[in-house]
């Protein structure tokens, strides 16, 4: 009793000194967390290692004896592998070698992933039949050549091993066969009801084919219904684009041609449809070039610090309740007569400050709203848009993408209704899992039984396959004929890389056992909707399962189908058209100008201009939202997301419960960076009678009184990575309050668990020049001070002369391809689309939570995100990203340490790193001034798990125990370009070779090319006045190197 | 005091001291040897193939050109093994009911691939490329000998990292007009030091001896 006493005293004590600290900080100008920020002793500790204390010692349980048992045999047999001989292996040829494929040439081919239902396209590059790296696909709308961080990760999902493997029958392994005679009894029972017990339940619908399967499907089974429901769902905009314009239209926006940008909670920049366009092209606004900062202004009004805040300008922290007397007040600001607003300061002025500088760029500004706010926001959005005249402009709207457009919400309460009232006698679940994610107001879970037959379809068995009778394993998006609509509408085709592993089947497919064709292919579907597109021959009506064969027999290929007996000159024609059409949709990912069209629309009065009924809620506000990396929850299962640092927070494997500085210190939490990890209170948030527990974690910029938490985790039924981890926040999340809830209660359990954290992990250590101001890791000014000076940036820091070196530079003339990188802070928002390129493209392995939070994480890049200004004062704060991979110094201090030469330079300024050389030393990363070797201390590799070889880039080794490894500027990537232009006598032209993190970027911040060619771009990027190195005062002569921020904020708003 | 040890125990001392170096020296070269031997390098080692297929005879006897088998090796970093379809081209007109041959018609009929025994075998951390070789003056047979010589094939060259060196390091020493790249039974002139130099300069030779060239 008295040591606990103890212990909260000392705790307090210790949380007043941490508070002092940060009140009087007089720390660095820029800081990773609140320990940095306070220099506490523990941080102190942290940061001046190499690798956390204990990093490299044995500290699993298996004590020494249990060590020398294993080792014995082991350390017996190490000398003698040197002796061994090269087991013996085979070459396995083709029988028919496929066309145009080159053994040893990767193929691309165009297809797409799905994001929420909407297609992104994507180039999948594919080795003698294997996929193993996906790539944007440069000519679809919403990638342009870029990818996201769940796009990247896909790959991984399509090898899972844990996906499921059989259809299964209440546990049993069935036959296709035996489903498609089941379906078949199935619709003789319901064909003479008209399907008035049959239900489908799908996510978002955007495929052409696959939604007029199912109206074709209701057609003959007039009684059915099809539901859709999704936990993340665009429902809100929906509504508010009712209420604005009497129907419901889609939004999106022309980020390029915005100078002003006002966000109400809507992260475009994270993900979601057309997020990676929007990025490429806010970005593309932000690059400052030459010596004026002409640049546009990001405000952001948001309670959870999202990307697109954390690169805002000017980012208004506060509850998600009260964005909207917020936006009614920038409504009210640009002359709209809403009522409503807000009147207390700061937000007051804020808001007519936001409404000045929006006023002023008629047709060039833009509002944008988020999923997270109630309709009537969505609603001012609209018309404060067209009220600026930015509608056609900024705005473009269009007919719904999604096939059936219908509120998500109303159509599960609509399907548990039927439910319940026992209406439903066979439910088909296509690719949901609502008995996790449904609210649990609405009693999913408890209704689902009611239904007498329930069949499941998913890529693994779930929350909800277990409690249906029947689960289909479902093709992944890579191992499918199908298409699907972009942001804009624009039809992607999606082509399978490999056939499926699991014998999986696509949603067309599984429904396809209801009609008297069970054996129609995704990819007869598909040809056979968009013939009749193409053509104009309507198809004959759907049959279905029992029904008389039809006329035409069915042909597998569904080529015979349009064909009839006799040939008709028109018919052929247009059969030439369309397969023309194919060939060149296949080849290219995308339908051309398949996008909708822009409608023209006007804004409507309605309620939503009067002020909404006040809200009767005190305590805390809970804020929902999908977890960046997990989304939903169905990714929980991917250890590549699952230990991706989330971008702000920078937790691995787990969610928390998120809290701003004062809220945290009010309830007395406490986080605490150590060797073995993060250290944290445990709190429990309840919402009436539910509640969970997870743990707390700070995250300054966190709107005070309100906590958030990421959906997607406490899966119990996920798969080996998945289940179990993190807590489940779903059962908080009422219907009636899907992204905000007030009146929440939170309380310290007293129960202290370790987070995976990185944040803290290869921090650059500043301190020793701080003094002398002469070290700045992370250079950022605004535009104002900029225009004024631009050399600001570059005279922050540093730069000794070439000549001052031992070496003679005639040693080292790097007068061929000199490679550089060099990264734009500026339009980088932190998205770790390239540190998941990268894991991809160079066979990273996963090493779990216990790894991580010993800093044992193998990233060859990391995104260190910073912050400057006073925690106390969220809206003061800026946060900045910062990418860090190896520097490849000229004069590399990794180089000269190494005993047995397995990092050397090579001619090009590479600094190679050779595997089979390394033995482990680690003198390098202990030398190396950046922190960004990453050393293999176990066998983190499965060199096991079948799939998961295939997944692996044949391109780059993989790496054994005992290898240190580091970014190598994708020198594979560099190899094929230098051997393609040596065969054809050429030299390498500049942007041939991108890495893959270059690549993968939607910002289009980080550039490669050879710096000796002063035409390059990133010659270019090198003379510009923002250009800098990380601690070029060490006359390391980094090459990759930094373009510094700056920040637009407006001159009216002071900020502290 | 008198002596413990005999006068003549000096004599074994001095053995077994010498001895000692002189078998820690053994060990070494013996080490040394049989890192190189064949035993390890599998060089001159023939090895069982699934079909007793004669370079010799295709290759020498009825001239068949490299490439008509190994498409790839001009624009991949693989030479190509053949699909059976290659074989069949051929032999589905002539010596179409040779019993043993009847491996590759089961191949064709069945679809299943020959499972063809690996000669060549450099170790997984090790890239090679092929077509910047013979794009670049390299000929065949420089690496891969007298193939057309072999019934079965073994391994020429001991494809050890000394071995890739000594032409990366001189390359004017192996180096062929572009035009004999493929021819197998060339034979290098009286004056290659001489004609190496110039083809090295005229085909801008710059052969790299960096880590990151083979290893990555």
């Amino acid at each position: 009793m008295s040591d606990a006493i103890d212990r909260t005293t000392r705790l307090r004590a210790e949380a007043a000194r941490l508070r002092e600290r940060l009140e009087a900080t007089s720390g660095p100008q820029y800081w990773k967390s609140l320990n940095e920020l306070a220099r506490t002793p523990e941080f102190e500790a942290f940061v001046n290692r190499e690798f956390p204390e204990g990093a490299s010692e044995w500290q699993d349980p298996a004590g020494r004896r249990d060590f020398m048992r294993v080792m014995s045999a082991s350390l017996a047999l190490a000398g003698l592998t040197a002796c061994t001989k090269q087991p013996e292996e085979k070459i396995v040829p083709y029988v028919k070698q496929p066309e145009g494929l080159v053994p040893g040439r990767p193929l691309l081919f165009a297809s797409a992933v799905l994001d929420r239902g909407y297609a992104r396209g994507v180039l999948v590059e594919s080795h003698e039949g294997r996929p193993t790296k996906l790539e944007g696909n440069p000519e679809h709308p919403d990638s342009l050549g870029a990818s996201d961080v769940l796009g990247q990760a896909e790959i991984l999902n399509l090898y899972d091993p844990d996906r499921s493997q059989a259809i299964l029958n209440l546990g049993e392994i069935r036959t296709w066969g035996a489903f498609v005679a089941a379906m078949k009894a199935v619709v003789e029972v319901q064909a003479p009801l008209g399907g008035a017990g049959l239900r489908i339940l799908t996510e978002t619908v955007t495929s052409p084919a696959l939604a007029q399967q199912i109206e074709d499907l209701l057609r003959a089974l007039p009684q059915a219904k099809w539901h859709q429901f999704a936990p993340v769902s665009a429902d809100n905009a929906r509504a508010g684009a009712v209420l604005a314009f009497g129907e419901p239209v889609e939004t999106y926006y022309r980020f390029e041609r915005a100078d002003v940008v006002l966000s109400l909670e809507a992260d475009f920049a994270s993900s979601g449809p057309g997020s990676v366009r929007y990025l490429r092209e806010f970005a593309k606004r932000r690059k400052v070039s030459g010596e004026r900062a002409e640049m546009n202004r990001l405000y952001v009004a948001e309670s959870s610090p999202s990307l697109a805040g954390s690169v805002a300008d000017h980012r208004f922290p506060m509850p998600s309740s009260a964005v909207e007397a917020f936006a009614r007040a920038v409504a009210a600001g640009v002359g709209l007569a809403v009522e409503g607003v807000v009147a207390s300061r700061p937000h007051s002025s804020w808001a007519a400050a936001v409404a000045r500088d929006l006023a002023a760029h008629p047709g060039a500004s833009l509002v944008i709203a988020g999923e997270s706010q109630p309709p009537a926001v969505h609603a001012l959005a609209h018309a404060v848009n067209e009220k600026l005249g930015n509608l056609g402009r900024t705005v473009v709207h269009t007919a719904p993408v999604a096939a059936r457009s219908v509120d998500h919400l109303e159509s599960l309460a609509e399907l548990v209704k039927d439910l319940k009232e026992g209406k439903v006698s066979a439910l088909f679940i296509l690719g949901a899992n609502p008995v996790h994610t449904a609210p649990p107001d609405l009693g999913f879970a408890d209704a689902i039984d009611r239904a007498a037959l329930r069949i499941h379809s998913g890529l693994h068995e779930d929350e909800t396959s277990e409690r249906c009778h029947w689960h289909v394993p479902a093709a992944h998006a890579l191992e499918s004929w199908g298409d699907a609509r972009a942001y804009d509408g624009t039809v992607t085709l999606q082509q399978p890389l490999i056939a499926p592993l699991y014998g999986g089947r696509t949603t067309g497919e599984v429904l396809g056992a209801l009609t008297a064709r069970p054996d129609r292919t995704a990819h007869d579907l598909v040809r056979e909707y968009w013939r009749a597109r193409v053509t104009g021959v309507v198809p004959p009506p759907l049959q279905l399962a029992g029904a008389p064969a039809p006329a035409a027999p069915a042909s597998p290929a569904g080529r015979a189908q349009a064909t009839p007996a006799t040939p008709d000159p028109a018919v052929a024609a247009a059969n030439a058209r369309f397969e023309t059409l194919w060939r060149r949709a296949l080849h290219d990912g995308v339908i051309a100008d398949t996008a909708l069209p822009e409608k023209t629309l006007s804004v409507r009065p309605g309620d939503w201009t009067k002020a909404p009924a006040a809200r009767a809620a005190s305590g805390i506000e809970i804020v929902f939202r999908p977890d960046p990396n997990v989304f939903d929850g169905r990714f929980v299962n991917n250890g590549w997301l699952q230990e991706l640092p989330r971008p702000l927070t920078k937790i691995t494997w787990e969610n928390a419960v998120l809290m701003g500085p004062a809220t945290a210190a009010r309830l007395g939490v406490r986080t605490e960076e150590t060797a073995r990890g993060s250290w944290t209170d445990t709190v429990e948030v309840a919402l009436g009678e539910a509640r969970v527990k997870g743990p707390a974690f700070v995250l300054p910029g966190h709107a005070e009184d309100c906590v958030t938490l990421h959906l997607g985790y406490g899966r119990r039924r996920a798969g080996r990575v998945g289940s179990g981890i993190g807590f489940d926040a779903y059962p908080l999340r009422r219907s009636d309050a899907l992204w905000f809830a007030g009146g929440a209660t939170l309380a310290k359990t007293g129960e202290r668990v370790k987070l995976a954290c990185t944040q803290d992990h290869w921090t650059i250590e500043a301190e020793a020049d701080r003094a002398a101001s002469k070290r700045h890791i992370l250079r950022a000014t605004t535009a104002q001070r900029y225009n004024e000076h631009p050399e600001v940036l570059k005279e922050m820091g540093e730069e000794p002369p070439r000549s001052l070196t031992l070496y003679r530079d005639e040693e080292h003339p790097y007068n061929g391809n000199a490679w550089g990188l060099a990264i734009d802070m500026n339009a980088c928002v932190g998205c770790n689309a390239c540190v998941v390129a990268c894991v991809s493209e160079n066979n990273i392995p996963v090493v779990g939570k216990e790894q991580v939070s010993r800093g044992r994480e193998m990233h060859w890049i990391r995104v260190d995100r910073y912050y400057s200004g006073d925690p106390g004062q969220p809206e003061s704060l800026e946060t900045h990203h910062q990418p860090v991979m190896c520097m490849h110094c000229e004069n590399a201090p990794c180089e000269v340490v190494c005993p047995v030469a397995a990092t050397t330079h090579n001619e090009e300024g590479l600094n190679d790193m050779v595997y089979n050389r390394c033995v482990g030393t680690r003198y390098c990363s202990n030398n190396c001034p950046y922190k960004v070797r990453r050393f293999n201390f176990f066998l983190y590799q499965d060199w096991t798990t079948p799939s998961l070889k295939l997944m692996r880039n044949p391109e780059v080794s993989v790496r054994s125990r005992g290898v240190m490894e580091k970014c190598t500027y994708c020198v594979q990537r560099i190899t094929r370009a230098r051997i393609d232009a040596r065969s054809e006598n050429r030299p390498v032209k500049d942007g041939e070779i991108q890495t893959a993190c270059q690549q993968a970027c939607p910002a289009g911040a980080i550039v490669f090319g050879d710096v000796n060619d002063p035409t390059s771009r990133i010659a270019k990027q090198r003379s510009e006045p923002r250009h800098y190195g990380l601690l070029t005062e060490l006359n390391t002569r980094p090459r990759t190197t930094y373009l510094g921020a700056v920040r637009n904020p407006n001159p009216e708003i002071a900020n502290g | 005091m008198s002596q413990i040890f005999h006068h003549s125990t000096n004599v074994l001392a001095r053995v077994t001291l010498f001895g000692a170096i002189f078998a820690a020296g053994g060990g070494v070269w013996a080490l040394y040897g049989l890192a190189r031997s064949s035993w390890v390098t599998q060089q001159h080692v023939q090895r069982d193939q699934p079909i007793p297929f004669s370079h010799q005879h295709h290759a020498g006897g009825m001239g068949v050109d490299c490439r008509y088998c190994h498409t790839a090796v001009e624009s991949s970093a693989k030479a190509g093994i053949p699909p059976t379809k290659t074989c069949m081209n051929c032999h589905s007109q002539i010596w179409s009911d040779s019993p043993t041959l009847e491996p590759v018609r089961a191949s064709f009929r069945n679809d299943t691939a020959i499972e063809w025994v690996r000669v060549h075998d450099l170790p997984d951390f090790v890239y090679f490329n092929h077509s910047v070789h013979v794009n670049n003056g390299f000929g065949c047979s420089t690496c891969h000998g007298r193939i057309d010589q072999m019934p079965l094939v073994h391994q020429q060259s001991s494809l050890l990292m000394e071995w890739c060196l000594e032409c990366h390091r001189a390359p004017e020493r192996f180096v062929r007009p572009k035009s004999e790249v493929f021819n197998i039974a060339y034979e290098a002139p009286a004056d290659q030091l001489e004609m190496g130099r110039r083809l090295v300069s005229e085909y801008q030779l710059k052969p790299r001896t960096s880590c990151s060239t083979c290893h990555r």
